[in-house]
């Protein structure tokens, strides 16, 4: 896995010609196998490939946030937009690299001059750190200040919006809470810093996946001595290509160039540092952004979610501003989870009557239809490696639905008649809304009564659908929802919704219903699996058998609708984040 | 132009200088306020609002004339055709109003607002409504005689507290920095006398001046006019429904119907020898120290007539119990106004021995 | 001689002016205090009449996959489980005396008056809402100037002007603009100006006045005067229907008597009077936006602290939601106050009452 080339455009423009698995882009529009970068506009220029590739540095790029951070602290921030900017600011052991098409989708070793080593049970990891990597004070960055981070960032009283994941797998103590409350970080085993570029990582159970945790910001370093605790995101110490100027929080923040950012030491990831200043205002008016980008006012709407509902079909039937737009796929799939704790929906048959009867175009049309999204005939999206095509419910040869073979199903169940049941969806949601009066025409086909049910969005699953007994209690038995990959692998996209033992009583679930021993089981081997080749087929099969056993409803594989103003240079979909890469591109405005 | 008074065609307004007194014969028609066949006309989505028509009358410097009528008779808006209140394009005037000679019908507004305040004033009759509730009564006056005299702040307001105590206000001085609100409905009005007089105008015109006053406040404000007009020799016009109020202060009285003169001449005469079954109603229906404290009053049948459709002939005519007599002339012919003798003017169509009849046994029925 | 009656006058002391001042200003603390409890409770009881713990309020300040315990922890950190007078009681306690907050790592002061802490965003709420207000009462002020002058101009013109080409045209977009709503007519703006013509102009250039006088014009011309638009329009409507009714006044009707140029009847004596309820009402717009233009600061991206009560609906924080209500409600009962001493000293009818 070691990966040891020069980055750059022409290379990675030859690369993604060689047509690395179509995987990325097997959807409709985008066309993967153009060769290079390409500088005439079109439709989905740049996904696959560089739109408009430059060298030349300079200028301001201009970024707007229709709503604010989270956090700009490495340890505090789980959006997806975020993690793909903040490599702009802070270098993490490992990192997803800056390149068209699947090869954004590889890890590469930032701070760590290979990707890691596993011990033989895969619980053991071991980097090293390259020498000289310096933060912008001019320090250098050791291994103790990665062990802090990582440390530091398990405090979720302080640290509340970060992933968890370190927190599950490292073998820290029980109820540990963090270097602030617990300042001997010295006495903490889980992380080892034999020397001053040496870190190993303990973890409980086995992991092969762990690399890609290393890829969570949370391994970006923080002097210990500089830590200001919950005000340190005022202003982050950066090791990346860019520091901090200004920053109003709320409001605005500046990056300009990082001297001590040192190119010849960051040879693996692909960045492009080719802007002299990023600027980011926060809070503004999301229709806005749109027209802002149009009269080009602004160069980059930095969440990533596309254009909004109001300009899609402006920019979709305008010829000159669709040559604009790109349409990628993203790691996310809009589903409905069938919840097997509420009758008859323990019974197989009477759940494959839903997944028989349930109009798919239908579930399209309720997400914009094909600009929306492809219809999904598993959970897993095609962007995660290793995916593979089922369709068990002629979704793509019966799109509307097969009326008799649900009725089938029904007569096997012992519900000849239908049954009835509550759909919920999320009330701030018009597509789940829309999705929901969709099943509700098409269950009722087959004399299926859904009652549906909105919930508000922000304790759907804190205190409704996401808690159990309430679920059960309210005979909740079909739960719109929806869910993108942390990262792409099978691990990133599928433990979270699929495995029953991360279902708690408490609420606050992310899988709604899912309860298969034998998907559970073959977790278990995925995680022990260090082949690539073998642990995606594993994760495969977990796809496999969730579509067997009829236990959710796939609905749509998301697509974003991304517009990308004349000035960008070098702009290309980073199909780790589904949206533009940010630590490449650039402006040819002054 | 001179006819014969006898003549029923006759044109209103001159008489022969015989007939009169000889200290105002050569004063008709060269009285300080002329005016002469005043029309005021107010067109409206309804109609033509006839609310004065051929009106003609005149007074002298030092001299009061009482104009007495009903409301809607024209009275108010006579004075305010006078002193050129009308908004324009709102009242077509035709006519002549003659002040010191100048004609100001037709004159440039600059003209006439230069003379309001001046040479002519008003008062009207609610003082708390008529005075700006936010400035000092001080302030209003001064704001009177400055627009008029080229003076500075304190000279005008030295005037101010003059004024105020000229009309018989105590402690001047701070009450000129009290708001209208503060004084009480006997001083308010003095008070506005007080602002109408500050530029010593030839004309002051009183519309009601005190029938929103105590009884016992009246007759102090009527003095106080009277008193005021001795000094400054004013010419007064003063405007009322109460005849009561003009008895002892008016040289000459005129009475109003339905935007017309109906009688006209000086106050012994009409409070003595009425001519105008109008008049005699408005006697009748006043209450006084002569008559019976039991006596009934006696008021006038009906309600004044609407100004857009006149009635034909005498306008009064519906409410004239004494229409049988007049032959048929009083629901065809207008009667004009005309000389009965001694410059003693009536509009009405009755016989002079009808009237005299009518009128003496009025007054033995009621009197005694 | 006239006889001379003393008239009975009423006079003002200044002792009664002043009882009346403090009369109103106790009234103010009192209805802040009482608007702080009412949001308080709702805040707090509405979602346990629905049935919610405190466990469950606390886990919204939690991570995704917080266990059961660290909830409960947060719950008692946050002082959910005490009793919601206890809660309210702490809160008060910190608007007049201040308080602190255990972050974690650190005590953080929360100097009085303390309108709260934000557990989501881990800092105080005042500083927030303080930085945020200088845009807020930029763009009050300035639209208020606009509108003031360009609405009773419009109006006076119009009712002098009754029944006249300018009177009727005036009127019809004076409906547009109390019509068309703020969003529309500032996207509107913006697509006209800023993408149209290229101007460089806007909310989201917003600079302090004292940092870049050029770019704080120039982010607030557009919101200026979309707001003035809409304000203006009342103000037009209300004036000049003041105005209609006041020249008809006698008061005025003397004016002429005067003999006073037309332009002094008009302003000094029929404006002024007709001016009285405007303020009136002038006082409460003002102390209403002072509070949050939250149309116009989203729509432009201003800033402000509408922007700022927006946000924290939107993220269900609830104390800064109680840290903008209770600015708003501040910035409120201070107009009326002040609206109501005013007309004091605008119409000396009142002073005696």
């Amino acid at each position: 896995m070691k990966k040891n080339r020069v980055v750059s455009v022409v290379a990675l423009g030859a690369v993604a010609a060689m047509g690395l698995s179509a995987c990325g882009g097997g959807t409709s529009s985008s066309n993967n196998n153009g060769g290079g970068g390409t500088t005439t506009p079109g439709f989905g220029a740049a996904v696959g490939k560089v739109f408009n590739p430059s060298d030349t540095k300079g200028g301001t790029l201009r970024f707007a946030n229709s709503g604010d951070w989270d956090s700009l602290d490495p340890a505090d921030t789980y959006y997806g937009y975020s993690w793909n900017f903040i490599r702009n600011y802070g270098r993490g052991l490992v990192v997803f690299k800056s390149a068209p098409g699947a090869e954004g989708n590889k890890l590469a070793p930032d701070l760590a001059e290979k990707l890691g080593e596993p011990s033989n049970d895969a619980k053991t990891w071991t980097y090293k750190l390259r020498k000289g990597i310096k933060y912008e004070d001019g320090t250098e960055v050791k291994s103790k200040d990665v062990k802090y981070a990582v440390l530091r960032s398990l405090d979720k009283t302080t640290f509340p919006n970060g992933p968890t994941y370190l927190g599950d797998f490292l073998a820290v103590p029980d109820g540990y809470k963090g270097p602030y409350s617990d300042p001997n970080v010295d006495a903490i085993t889980a992380i080892e810093t034999p020397d001053d570029y040496t870190i190993k990582f303990n973890l409980k159970t086995s992991f092969s996946g762990f690399d890609y945790f290393m890829a969570l910001p949370s391994t970006i370093p923080v002097p210990q001595a500089k830590d200001t605790g919950t005000k340190y995101k005022e202003h982050v110490i950066s090791t990346g290509p860019y520091k901090f100027e200004t920053n109003e929080l709320g409001k605005k923040f500046v990056l300009t160039r990082n001297e001590h950012y040192d190119p010849a030491s960051d040879p693996d990831t692909g960045r492009k540092p080719l802007a002299d200043k990023l600027q980011v205002e926060l809070n503004v008016n999301a229709d806005d952004v749109d027209n802002r980008l149009q009269s080009g006012d602004l160069d980059i709407s930095i969440e990533g979610t596309g254009v909004q509902a109001a300009g899609q079909a402006k920019v979709l039937n305008d010829q000159a501003l669709k040559a604009k737009a790109d349409n990628p796929v993203n790691a996310r799939t809009w589903f409905t989870v069938l919840n097997s704790d509420v009758a008859p929906l323990d019974n197989i048959d009477c759940r494959k009557a839903v997944l028989f009867a349930a109009d798919k175009t239908a579930y399209q049309r309720s997400y914009g239809g094909a600009t929306g999204g492809d219809i999904a005939t598993s959970l897993m999206p095609p962007v995660i490696p290793g995916q593979k095509k089922i369709d068990l419910y002629e979704a793509l040869t019966k799109p509307e639905g097969d009326v008799d073979k649900a009725k089938e199903a029904l007569t096997k169940c012992g519900k000849p008649d239908g049954f009835n049941t509550v759909i919920s969806y999320r009330a701030e949601r018009p597509k789940e809304k829309a999705t929901a009066e969709a099943m509700q025409q098409a269950l009722g086909r087959v004399g299926i009564k859904l009652e549906i049910k909105p919930f508000p969005l922000a304790d759907y699953t804190k205190l409704y659908v996401g808690k159990p007994d309430y679920a059960k209690a309210n005979g909740i038995g079909l739960i719109i929802y929806g869910w993108g990959a942390d990262w792409n692998d099978g691990f990133g996209f599928m433990q979270q919704i699929v495995d029953s033992r991360v279902i708690r009583a408490a609420g606050g679930n992310t899988n709604l219903g899912i309860r298969l021993p034998e998907v559970d089981s073959t977790i278990d081997e995925a995680l022990k699996e260090t082949d690539t080749a073998k642990r995606e087929a594993l994760w495969a099969k977990t796809d496999e058998l969730v579509m067997q056993n009829a236990a959710a409803l796939p609905g749509v594989w998301s697509k974003g609708l991304l517009f990308r103003p004349e000035n960008l240079t070098n702009v290309f979909v980073a199909e780790a984040f589904g949206m533009y890469d940010y630590t490449a591109i650039g402006t040819s405005r002054k | 132009m001179t006819t014969n008074p006898e003549d029923s065609l006759a044109e209103v307004g001159d008489v022969p200088p015989s007939t009169l007194p000889a200290s105002r014969a050569d004063k008709i028609g060269h009285r300080f306020l002329e005016v002469r066949d005043l029309r005021v006309h107010f067109p409206t989505d309804d109609g033509i609002v006839k609310s004065v028509d051929d009106l003609s009358f005149g007074v002298d410097r030092g001299q009061t004339l009482g104009i007495v009528g009903e409301s809607g008779s024209g009275k108010s808006v006579t004075s305010l055709s006078v002193m050129g209140l009308h908004k324009k394009g709102t009242a077509r005037i035709s006519g002549e109003v003659l002040l010191d000679g100048e004609n100001l019908v037709g004159a440039s507004e600059e003209r006439v607002r230069g003379l309001r305040g001046k040479r002519m004033a008003m008062i009207f009759q609610d003082p708390l409504s008529a005075m700006h509730p936010y400035y000092t009564v001080g302030s209003q006056i001064i704001e009177a005689y400055r627009i008029h005299n080229k003076v500075t702040k304190q000279v005008a307001r030295k005037h101010a507290i003059d004024m105020l105590d000229r009309v018989g206000i105590p402690n001047p001085k701070s009450r000129a920095d009290d708001y209208p609100h503060q004084f009480s409905g006997g001083m308010r009005q003095r008070a506005m006398i007080a602002m109408a007089l500050s530029c010593d105008p030839e004309l002051l015109i009183a519309d009601e001046p005190t029938t929103a006053l105590d009884v016992t406040v009246q007759a102090q404000i009527l003095d106080l006019i009277r008193d005021l007009q001795q000094e400054f020799n004013s010419a007064v016009i003063i405007i009322t429904h109460d005849l009561g109020v003009v008895a002892e202060l008016a040289d000459d009285i005129m009475v109003m119907y339905a935007g017309r003169a109906v009688e006209y001449s000086t106050a012994s005469e009409i409070f003595n020898s009425p001519q105008h079954p109008y008049t005699w109603g408005l006697l009748r229906s006043m209450p006084r120290l002569d008559r019976e404290r039991t006596a009934r009053l006696v008021p006038i049948k009906g309600t004044p007539p609407s100004l857009i459709n006149v009635p034909d002939g005498c306008p009064f005519n519906p409410r004239c119990p004494h229409t049988a007599l007049t032959g048929g002339a009083s629901h065809s012919e207008v009667p004009v106004l005309r000389d009965l003798g001694h410059g003693h003017r009536a509009a009405c169509h009755l016989s002079a021995a009808d009237r005299a009849r009518l009128w003496n046994d009025n007054e033995g029925q009621t009197s005694g | 001689m006239p006889r001379r009656i003393v008239a009975a006058s009423q006079a003002t002391t200044p002792s009664t002016v002043l009882t009346y001042i403090v009369r109103r200003l106790i009234g103010a603390v009192i209805l802040l205090f009482v608007v702080t409890a009412v949001t308080f409770s709702i805040f707090f009881l509405v979602p346990r009449i629905a049935g919610a713990t405190s466990e469950d309020l606390a886990s919204r300040y939690v991570g995704k996959t917080a266990g059961a315990e660290q909830i409960h922890e947060m719950a008692q950190k946050l002082g959910f489980t005490d009793p919601l007078y206890v809660q309210y009681g702490r809160f008060a306690k910190g608007l007049i005396v201040g308080s602190e907050y255990n972050t974690g790592t650190a005590i953080e002061q929360c100097p009085a008056p303390c309108l709260g802490y934000s557990f989501l965003k881990q800092n105080p709420v005042l500083p927030d809402i303080l930085g945020r207000l200088p845009v807020t009462i930029s763009l009050a002020a300035g639209a208020a100037l606009i509108w003031v002058l360009a609405g009773v101009a419009t109006g006076v013109l119009s009712a002098l002007r009754r029944g006249t080409i300018f009177d009727r045209s005036a009127m019809m977009i004076a409906l547009a603009g109390v019509s068309l709503p703020i969003f529309f007519t500032g996207m509107l703006s913006l697509s006209i100006f800023r993408d149209g013509l290229g101007w460089s102009i806007g909310g989201s250039f917003y600079k302090p006045l004292t940092e870049d006088p050029l770019l704080w014009f120039s982010s607030l011309s557009l919101p200026w005067i979309t707001l003035a638009f809409l304000y203006a329009a009342q103000y037009a409507r209300l004036t000049r229907a003041g105005m209609l009714e006041t020249m008809n006044e006698d008061f005025i009707r003397t004016a002429r008597a005067k003999g006073l140029p037309e332009r002094t009847v008009v302003v000094k004596h029929g404006l002024r009077s007709a001016l009285t309820p405007i303020l009136t009402i002038f006082g409460l717009d003002i102390g209403l936006l002072l509070g949050g233009a939250i149309l116009t600061e989203t729509t432009f991206s201003l800033p402000g602290i509408g922007q700022y009560a927006v946000i924290a609906v939107a993220n269900n924080d609830l104390p800064q939601v109680l840290g903008v209500t209770l600015t708003g409600a501040f910035f409120i009962v201070i107009a009326n106050l002040v609206v109501d001493l005013m007309y004091a000293v605008v119409d000396p009818r009142v002073r005696t009452a």
